[in-house]
């Protein structure tokens, strides 16, 4: 099982510069958990409290995570996943 | 009055820039004014070129804060990555503060490689006016200034 990871600028001091990285997983959660034992520090970075983070993006197949189960959602081999940290801000 | 030094800031470095894509950027500002405007300038990646205007929806549409929406994002970034571009330039609107990063915009501040353009429409609103622009490097909650040069054309 093989799910490739697009990794953002920001992370990848993580993956030692990859752009994409192989990871596997049955939903979002384990593949998470299996980034984390091969690139230790990135879980930190997407997940806070048990939960995405608020300014995290992940998206599997396109579909934004949060309208497709979050951490629960599924994934299958072949799936591709790209991560992107919101771009956001203001004065508030 | 403007506190141009907070403490961390130092100016260092430039943002060059042409004047179509810097109007262009003052034209949405004031457009969006009061709600906050966003959006980026790509170029090719490490070229430090901002050349594509991109002009974005803020999700959020507030005075206040801003927001790329999700989907907008994603579609973005696949452009970018296709044309093996990358965000020469991030910018949004302050509309009622200075054209200085706030704690929120350094806290998620993401592109290390970006210059953060902000724009500040407080004083001449949707109206005809000079504004604040200015650019930042944002790295790791560090600030740091840097001049702007405008010009006629990229080199």
């Amino acid at each position: 099982m093989a799910i490739e990871v697009k990794i953002p600028t920001i992370l990848r001091t993580y993956t030692g510069g990859e752009k994409a990285v192989s990871a596997e997983g049955a939903t979002l959660s384990a593949l998470i958990d299996d980034l984390e034992a091969n690139h230790a520090g990135i879980k930190d970075r997407l997940i806070d409290n048990g939960d995405l983070r608020r300014f995290v993006n992940v998206y599997v197949n396109d579909e934004d995570v949060r309208f497709i189960g979050g951490l629960e959602a599924e994934l299958k081999d072949g799936d591709a996943v790209v991560i992107l940290p919101a771009v956001a801000g203001g004065a508030r | 009055m403007r506190p141009r030094s907070w403490p961390g800031t130092r100016l260092a470095g430039v943002l060059t820039i042409d004047q179509a894509t810097y109007d262009a950027i003052v034209a949405h500002a004031k457009r969006d004014h009061p709600d906050e405007a966003c959006g980026i300038v790509a170029g090719p990646e490490g070229s430090d070129r901002p050349e594509r205007f991109v002009e974005m929806v803020n999700a959020a549409g507030s005075p206040t804060f801003y927001e790329f929406d999700s989907t907008d994002l994603l579609q973005l970034y696949k452009e970018m990555d296709a044309r093996d571009e990358e965000p020469v330039i991030v910018y949004h609107s302050h509309t009622a503060t200075e054209a200085y990063p706030s704690r929120t915009d350094i806290g998620l501040a993401s592109e290390p490689n970006a210059h953060y353009v902000l724009v500040s429409t407080r004083v001449h609103g949707n109206n005809e006016g000079p504004v604040e622009f200015r650019s930042y490097r944002i790295v790791d909650g560090e600030v740091t200034e840097e001049d702007v040069t405008v010009v006629s054309a990229l080199p």
